[in-house]
Order: structure tokens, then sequence, then C-alpha cells
């Protein structure tokens, strides 16, 4: 299993390829598409971020110390950047998650996705990931 | 003839490049951009006239004074109130609503109602609803037609004796219902209830005259009307701000403290406890001075001319939906694309110059009655052109393209 570092540096040599915004966010929106479905059992209240516009699902299962992540968002830009999070930190250990370093989302030109308009639901989705390592790794 | 190339001349904002592209923005039911005027009245202030204003003997606090005042009429006339002091200063429509709803629980007791509509931004939700959790009153609802029209008759129905008060939009923020504000407050006074009117989306769109309405209370911000922002007017009948008991307490607002006993400033002091955004009231004028010396005739048919433009343009595109298809309509324009969700509409759009605004629009009982997540929304002001329509719809169409 790569790291969570290695993985980052990955997609940061794929979006280098990218020549305009267009080009970035087309990649984005077939991330999301291609991004598994949750189980809809794990479509519940329970499970949902909430961002001011953009909903976002996150269920996490622990697997001998490394978390497995799946999510969904109604927005599929949204569901594109959940995609980028869960190829980098699903399958990592409780300890990696909670002190992961996530700067790729501004390296490759996104920051706006991350900005505090309450838009969307992202700095959520990334706070509960790590939640949910810090309460399986004590 | 109307120019539109010379009234953008007036908005430095205008020219500027967002995402590389020429901004288009659509975004002024939110918030319009400001005027140069406006701009250079708040720097001057700053620069010449600051003080604090009702207080000082000194010659800068006279001149603040005076130009604050002199803001103070020149709304009074634009609105056609009939006195001076019914126009009272806030931080905006939702604190207007506010200064009312609080003073008006000590007025209602148990059993009494209100009315609202369904179509109301949470802003003439919310007050009221907790005005109704401590008066122990009770809110009742106009429910909306499927076009964003108010159901007139249901309204009638809910009216009796009961009824204290009616708090309504003059025009919707989400879907551009123009409400027939005249025939509500007309009814509304039948069985004695007074009424105020959340005018945010109204104020430079179309003509006002209180004492023709013979509406109880109005209110509006200075930044939906290319002013500042951090300034709202409540106009209220004389006789129903006497009535309404203090919002805040603080300095200005009061006739002799004591510690046995306080007592309260006449109108309009008595609503404006506390310094007040001076360089912003001061600054609103040359806001109200724009839309008035442009007149609503032009206004009204520019932004209509747009409206109906955007309206046919945007229908050729498939699978858009239009909410709020009344028959009197402001130029917003609340939408959707099947099987796409706002949010992406926004971010896609935002990357070619389009600003516009999606969501929920702070109505979500709006978007509970039609079931939907929020919508992508244009809200058009003076300043747009049938030009920036043809390059939003162009953007539209790429974006469909790449999301489906």
């Amino acid at each position: 299993m790569r790291t969570i570092k290695e993985i980052q540096e990955e997609i940061l040599e794929d979006f280098d390829m990218f020549e305009d915004w267009m080009q970035k966010y087309e990649y984005l929106i077939d991330l999301g598409k291609e991004l598994p479905s949750i189980d809809e059992k794990y479509k519940i209240e329970e499970n949902l971020i909430k961002g001011c516009q953009s909903r976002v699902w996150l269920h996490a299962e622990e697997n001998s110390g490394n978390i497995i992540f799946s999510a969904d968002s109604d927005a599929i830009m949204t569901k594109g950047i959940v995609a980028l999070l869960i190829r980098v930190l699903s399958g990592q250990s409780a300890n990696d998650i909670a002190h992961a370093d996530l700067d790729f989302i501004n390296k490759i030109g996104l920051k706006e996705q991350l900005s505090a308009t309450r838009a969307n639901g992202l700095l959520s989705m990334i706070k509960q990931m790590k939640l949910y390592a810090i309460a399986i790794d004590k | 003839m109307f120019d539109v190339s010379k009234i953008r001349d007036l908005f430095p904002i205008l020219k500027r490049k967002v995402n590389g592209r020429d901004l288009v923005y659509f975004d002024n039911g939110a918030s319009t951009q400001k005027l140069h005027s406006v701009i250079d009245t708040v720097s001057n202030y700053y620069k010449e006239e600051n003080s604090n204003v009702h207080r000082g003997v000194h010659f800068l606090s006279g001149l603040a004074t005076d130009k604050f005042e002199e803001s103070r009429r020149v709304i009074r006339k634009f609105i056609g109130a009939k006195y001076d002091h019914e126009i009272i200063f806030t931080k905006g429509t939702t604190d207007s609503i506010n200064l009312v709803a609080n003073g008006f629980r000590s007025l209602l007791k148990k059993g009494d109602e209100i009315i609202i509509s369904e179509l109301e931004h949470h802003s003439n939700i919310v007050p009221w609803q907790m005005c109704c959790e401590y008066s122990g009153a009770v809110l009742k609802i106009i429910p909306l037609r499927d076009n964003g029209e108010l159901e007139i008759s249901k309204f009638e129905s809910l009216l009796s004796k009961k009824t204290k008060l009616v708090a309504l939009s003059h025009i919707s923020n989400s879907l551009g219902t123009i409400n027939p504000i005249k025939e509500f407050i007309e009814k509304s006074h039948k069985v004695g209830a007074r009424v105020l009117i959340d005018g945010a989306q109204a104020a430079s769109h179309v003509p006002l005259n209180m004492q023709d309405l013979d509406v109880d209370m109005y209110c509006f911000s200075a930044h939906k009307m290319y002013g500042p922002t951090g300034v709202g007017v409540l106009y209220g009948k004389e006789d129903i701000l006497n009535e309404i008991p203090p919002y805040q307490g603080g300095g200005e607002m009061i006739k002799e403290v004591s510690f046995k006993k306080t007592t309260y400033a006449c109108l309009p002091h008595k609503f404006e406890a506390g310094t007040p955004n001076i360089a912003g009231v001061i600054a609103f004028k040359s806001a109200i001075e724009f839309i008035a010396d442009l007149g609503f005739n032009t206004i009204t048919k520019h932004e209509e001319y747009l409206l109906e433009y955007a309206t046919q343009e945007i229908s050729k595109i498939g699978g858009v939906r239009i909410y709020g298809t009344s028959e009197k309509k402001s130029g917003i324009i609340s939408f959707n694309i099947d099987g796409i969700h706002p949010y992406d509409i926004g971010v896609l759009l935002d990357k070619m110059g389009v600003a516009i605004r999606t969501g929920h629009h702070c109505t979500q009982p709006i978007m509970e009655r039609f079931n939907i997540p929020g919508t992508a929304r244009i809200s058009l002001a003076i300043y747009n052109t049938k030009e920036e329509i043809d390059v939003c719809m162009a953007s539209i169409r790429k974006v469909k393209q790449m999301l489906s």
C-alpha cells in the first residue's frame, strides 16, 4: 500500500497534465461519475455531512486498524473531490489518517472548493474522516 | 435614450475580470455592485467630514449630522413617507424586521395571530417564530401556488379579528413574484391588522409610495440598491412606531436616564441607539439619487426587457425548468437543469466568469414546496445587458454539455 503522501504526489502528477481549468474540471466530473455509489443502507441521516448546498454521505469501516471509506454526494463536482479524498485516505491506518496533511487540494488548484462560503460539505467531510480515525486510533 | 454602457461606466467593479473572463454579474438579488459616487462619498466622508452625529457642538459633528439627516429627508421623499422621523436607520432589512418583531412581542397576547407566507425569506420567518414563541401568538402561513403566486383566497380565510400583523415580501427573492401588496394591505386593514412589507428585493426595481400603499411598516437595504452594506431602513407610520417599545438601549435613544426611571427619546432616535453607520447612511443618498434621477420608467422598462429576453433564451435550452412564473415578475430567474445539481451549475459558471447564486436562497420552505435541494438563480439589475445574457446562456449550454 502506498502512503498518503505518495498518493497525493501521484494526484499532483495527474493534474499537472491538464492545460486549463476546463480539463481539470472535466476530469473531476469523470471521477465523480466513476466513484462507486455508496450502499443505499448507508445513505442515512447519521452519515450525512451537511454543507449548505450539496450533501455528502460518508461511511467508514475498520479493517484491522485500517479504515475503509465509502461516500457519495448529490453534486457531481463535490463527488469528484470526494473520490480523490477516498483515493488518498481509504485503506490507510487510523493513525496515518488522523495525522494526514492533505495539501493536494490546494496544490491542484481547487482551493476555491475549500472556501468558507459554506457552499459545500467538503471541509466537514475531511474533518469527519479524521474524527473517525482519531476515534479508532484511541 | 437609455444607454446601458453609460450606466456601466458608473460602476467601477464591472470592468474587472474574473477567472480571465469579463465579469457577468447576475447575483444582484444577493447584493448589487456599488456606484462610483457611493464609493467616493464614503471615502470623502472619512477624509473630510468624519465625526459623531447628533452630539457634538463642534463644526465636524454639525456637518456629519446635517449630511446624515439630509439622507433621511431624501429617503423620505423617495418612498413617499409623510414625516422624516418615520424613517429609521438600521443595519439592513433583517435588522429592521427584527426591530419590529422584538418590539411587537410585548404588544401581543396568547392566541393572537401573525400571518406570513410560504415564499418568505428566512429573515421574514424566523423573527416571527421567535416573536410567537415569546408571546404565545400563533403563526399562520399563506400557501403558494405552482406558479409562485400567493393564494389570495386562502389569505382571506386566514384573516380574522385575531390577526394582529401580516408580514409579507413585496418581491420574492427566490421566485421573482411581485406580490399585489396593496390588495393584501387593504384586506388586512379591514380586520384591524397591521402590515409589514419586506421590500429588500423591491426598492431598487419598482416605485414606492408609502402613503399611497397605506402600509404600516416597510423595510429595505441599501446594499441591494447600489449603496453600501450595513445600512437599511425601517419605515413605519408615526403611530405604530410610537407604540412599539425600543429595540436596543443605549446612547442617543434616551430622553433622560436615572436609576429610578429612564424615558426614551422621540422618533426616530428612540430606535437608533449607538453610533450608526454614518458613512453608509450618507453614501446611501448618492445611490437613491442615482435611482431617482434615472427614474422607474426607465428602470422597469430595461429590467423587464432583460427578464423577458433571458426567460425566452433559457427556455430554448432543453431540460431547463424555471421556478416562479407569476404574471407580475421581477428580474429573477430561478431554474434547474434535469439531472444536474444547482451547485455544479454555479461552480462551473463561475469558472466562465458568470456570477449567479445557487442553493436554497434562505427560502427553505419554497424548496420544500417544490421538492428540490435548491435552484440556480439569475438576478438582474439596471447595469446588465443583453450581451451578458447571451454569454450566460452560452455558458449554461457548455455546463450542461460538461455535466451530461
